[in-house]
């Protein structure tokens, strides 16, 4: 209860701010740091990003600001209902409870529900909880199958008997309790349709390991539980993405944080992680150049961007697989591997690469 | 047997196939060329020829026209159209061939800016008419006041294109003078953009010194009232402009002209040449200026048209053509569309291959006109409403590169603009390039497309600058309304989180949204 009430002081702090404004009468503002990446700093040390110092102040009384002013205010109220009920809501729960036309006009507080997560960060970074310390959880995605037994919510739940489908992750993983883990390190793929595929090999079985997938972006409960794994038991974690800009970028969130929420970069960020592949190398020695696709302009900019990033622009090895993916003109997806029969993945790539530590750092 | 009747053909028996296609003829078959390809097109083509001789008729008289439409509708697919007018009227002599011979017109052999100007619409309605219902055209006809009217029943004999007259007889008329027509023909009415109704609507539009009395097949009388008794200028005629001639025109030109020399050829028979540049032409061309033009052989003809290509000539008088003009046609938009704003413009006089236009624009922006769909855009040419082939058209290019964004209407890429707004398009010329006889489209000149975007960019910026001033200043008064809305649902949210009474926290908000209202409003003054 103690851990309860301490957020919901927070909640009145930051209301008190704004009514110290509205009992002198002036022009109410909330500061809240930016969160672009022209505040986003690669601490070296740390290896991950962090939140610079740059403020910015929203004023109620302003054209360009009043809406989203209240709309800060009303996730806050919100988010004190959930803890006062002790009930947790997920994200789109949050948007339907904020969401209503404000009276006399057809002016709705939210319309979507990107402005209701926006302000749930910047809530966030207010109050210096996290949204599930504030009762508001994210859909579960992902799923996982190891040789580990947990427990959660008064569950004993073992990961290497849930058949085909694995576990699926949480949204909020910090209250997960392990009670055994019985693996060498662990593999994290973009696909979900290549999990399947080495689940149903029985992957993790013949070479003691974890398999994790998310679908596309790695979510902040996938990327919790992996840091967890990592500091908790030591286990090295290999990523396996497709050949593009994307994947990269996948990589890199896992690795140094997002630059959305580097102001949680302490409780996600896993500088540890190797990139396993697919790399530039794989291309070559797998022979996957019939397989390419041809980048598009979107693709060609974005690659132009991470390699403009403060954390890969020392990074030669990783300076080197942007530029010969540009020269190739192409990119491929994981699964062109199946083009080398359907179980080459596991039974000659992966091995190999874990073999020869042919990783990416 | 078999072997006798396989004989040759001789050349002679086929030469016995080989006869005169007569134009009526040709227009049987083919009568899509001339924009007779449905029935919904047919009466419009109808309705449109014999207005635009009506309203040139009375251009040429100098009289403010008085213009009568009416449609009956028969059956589902059969209509009986009337127009008449309180033009010049036509002499007795020539009714028959003006209605029904093809390619008869006194439009097509003079560089003058008119509606017409093939002599084919009229006569192409009555061969429609007698094509698809087996009738014949009533015309009547009276030229002045003392004189009696005339009455002619006739149609078309299709293998020689010359009228066959029916009726010829003498009747009394109540007006003074002026045409009417009456003719029935296989067709279908419909509203919409492409119709008889949005056709006469922006006849009305260009030419505002019109009275227009359209009875629809609904049996509804709509008045389309004046918006000036300004006479529309009366457009000059004149010679042809060495760079708008081809070889073939030049070698005609040469064996008809009744001058002697070529010197006198060249000073007479074409604008803007005077005797030093004749000279000039005629050294260039290594010809003698004394040569007879009649004389000259092809290979001369040649010489002296690349000469005259070649020597520079000053572009061609302008007085040959009739702008609406820019109040005129504001006048227009005022009484046929309800907006908040008009702005017109007449561009100077331009040239593009010899020939002088001029290029007119209007915009009529908000009121009445749809708010979230595509601006509509209306074109003209020589004061004739343009309803099909928009997107083959010169004039809907150069709308769609035009940058909207900055005059205040959105677009995407070089799409149709999206907004309140309606576009007119007027083009002027003595020969208006179409991109087919049926006369739709404009073609694409560089010349008159640049001249249409420079003429759009005018309107655009008095539209942008009305839309700053108004438009904007009323979407900020809005928005700063919306905070006394904001104010309760922020006081309550607070009031939530704080546990303060929500009622002093409104009152304290409401005294300084008082305070800050000042400031609210320079702001957003100084960022618009």
């Amino acid at each position: 209860m103690a851990k309860k009430n301490k957020q919901e002081s927070k909640l009145k702090e930051l209301g008190l701010k704004v009514l110290k404004d509205v009992e002198k009468i002036r022009n109410p503002n909330i500061t809240i740091p930016v969160r672009a990446l022209s505040n986003v700093i690669f601490n070296k040390k740390s290896k991950t990003l962090e939140l610079g110092n740059k403020k910015s102040k929203r004023f109620f009384f302003n054209v360009a600001h009043a809406k989203k002013f209240l709309q800060t205010i009303e996730v806050a109220s919100v988010s004190k209902n959930l803890l006062n009920e002790e009930k947790h809501a997920s994200l789109r729960d949050v948007f339907y409870m904020m969401k209503r036309t404000i009276p006399g006009t057809s002016v709705n507080i939210v319309d979507e529900q990107s402005e209701s997560d926006n302000v749930i960060e910047d809530l966030e970074l207010l109050t210096g909880d996290s949204r599930e310390q504030l009762n508001i959880n994210a859909n579960k995605n992902g799923s996982i199958v190891g040789k580990v037994t947990i427990e959660d919510a008064g569950d004993t739940i073992r990961w290497d008997k849930l058949g085909s489908g694995g576990w699926s992750i949480p949204s909020n993983v910090e209250d997960i309790k392990f009670k055994s883990v019985n693996a060498k390190y662990i593999l994290y793929m973009e696909k979900a349709a290549v999990w399947e595929r080495l689940n149903e090999d029985r992957f993790w079985e013949k070479h003691k390991c974890i398999l994790i997938s998310s679908q596309g972006q790695t979510t902040r409960g996938i990327r919790r539980l992996l840091q967890r794994l990592y500091e908790e038991y030591k286990l090295p974690i290999y990523v396996l993405t497709d050949y593009d800009a994307y994947g990269f970028y996948i990589y890199s969130v896992i690795k140094y944080g997002s630059i959305n929420l580097a102001h949680a970069s302490e409780r996600l960020a896993i500088p540890g992680v190797k990139f396993l592949g697919i790399s530039s190398n794989d291309i070559e020695k797998y022979d996957l150049k019939k397989h390419f696709i041809k980048l598009k302009d979107h693709d060609i900019s974005r690659l132009k961007q991470l390699a403009e990033y403060s954390w890969f622009k020392d990074n030669k090895q990783w300076q080197k697989e942007f530029k010969t993916m540009r020269q190739y003109g192409s990119k491929a997806e994981i699964q062109a591997l199946s083009s080398r029969g359907i179980t080459f993945i596991s039974e000659k790539y992966l091995p190999e690469k874990i073999k020869n530590k042919d990783f990416i750092d | 047997m078999v072997n006798n009747q396989e004989k040759k053909i001789t050349a002679e028996e086929l030469s016995k196939k080989h006869r005169e296609i007569s134009v009526a003829e040709f227009f049987t078959k083919n009568r899509h060329l001339l924009g007779f390809d449905n029935p919904i097109r047919a009466l419009l083509m109808t309705v449109k020829e014999a207005v635009d001789n009506s309203l040139d008729a009375c251009n040429e008289i100098h009289i403010l026209p008085e213009i009568y439409v009416e449609i009956q509708e028969l059956s589902e697919t059969r209509y009986k159209v009337i127009i008449e007018d309180n033009g010049p009227g036509i002499v007795k002599a020539n009714i028959p061939k003006v209605f029904g011979k093809l390619l008869y017109g006194s439009k097509f052999h003079r560089l003058r800016q008119s509606r017409g100007s093939q002599g084919i619409g009229i006569s192409a309605s009555v061969l429609y008419s007698q094509l698809t219902t087996g009738k014949s055209t009533k015309i009547l006809s009276k030229i002045s006041k003392g004189k009696q009217a005339h009455q002619y029943e006739l149609n078309i004999d299709t293998k020689t294109n010359s009228p066959n007259v029916i009726k010829d007889e003498n009747a009394d008329w109540d007006k003074d003078h002026g045409t009417r027509i009456e003719l029935e023909l296989e067709g279908k009415y419909q509203k919409g953009k492409q119709s008889v109704d949005e056709y006469i609507k922006q006849v009305a539009i260009v030419n505002p010194d019109a009275h227009i009395t359209y009875i629809t097949p609904e049996k509804e009388r709509q008045d389309f009232l004046r918006g000036t008794n300004e006479l529309a200028k009366e457009p000059k005629e004149i010679k042809p402009h060495p760079y708008g001639i081809e070889l073939g025109n030049l070698i005609q030109m040469l064996s008809i002209t009744t001058t002697r020399t070529l010197q006198s050829f060249l000073t007479q028979d074409f604008s803007r040449i005077g005797p030093g540049t004749a000279k000039d032409i005629c050294a260039k061309a290594k010809l003698s200026a004394n040569t007879k033009p009649k004389n000259m052989d092809r290979q001369e003809a040649e010489q002296l048209f690349k000469a005259m290509q070649e020597t520079k000539v000053m572009a061609p008088p302008t007085d040959c053509l009739s702008p609406i003009g820019a109040d005129i046609l504001e006048r227009g938009l005022q009484k046929e569309v309800n907006a908040d704003f008009y702005v017109t413009t007449t561009r100077p006089t331009s040239v593009y291959r010899g020939f002088p236009f001029v290029v007119e624009a209007g915009i009529a922006y908000g009121g009445d006109i749809e708010k979230e769909s595509q601006v509509r855009l209306m074109r003209f040419a020589n004061k004739v409403p343009l309803l099909y082939q928009q997107g083959a058209c010169a004039i809907t290019k150069s709308l769609g590169e035009t940058k909207w964004k900055s005059y205040g209407l959105n677009q995407s890429g070089s799409n149709m603009p999206t907004g309140p707004a309606i576009v007119v398009l007027h083009l002027a010329s003595v020969w208006v390039p179409f991109t087919s006889e049926a006369k739709d489209a404009v073609a694409h000149y560089d010349a008159i497309i640049k001249e249409i975007k420079l003429a759009l960019q005018e309107c655009g910026r008095k539209l942008n600058t009305y839309i700053r001033k108004h438009i904007r200043a009323a979407e900020q008064r809005q928005k700063i309304d919306l905070f006394g809305k904001y104010i309760p649902e922020l006081a309550a949210s607070l009031s939530h989180l704080t546990n303060k009474k929500e009622e002093v926290i409104l009152k304290k908000l409401e005294k300084t949204l008082k305070k800050e209202l000042p400031t609210l409003e320079s702001e957003n003054g100084e960022k618009k």
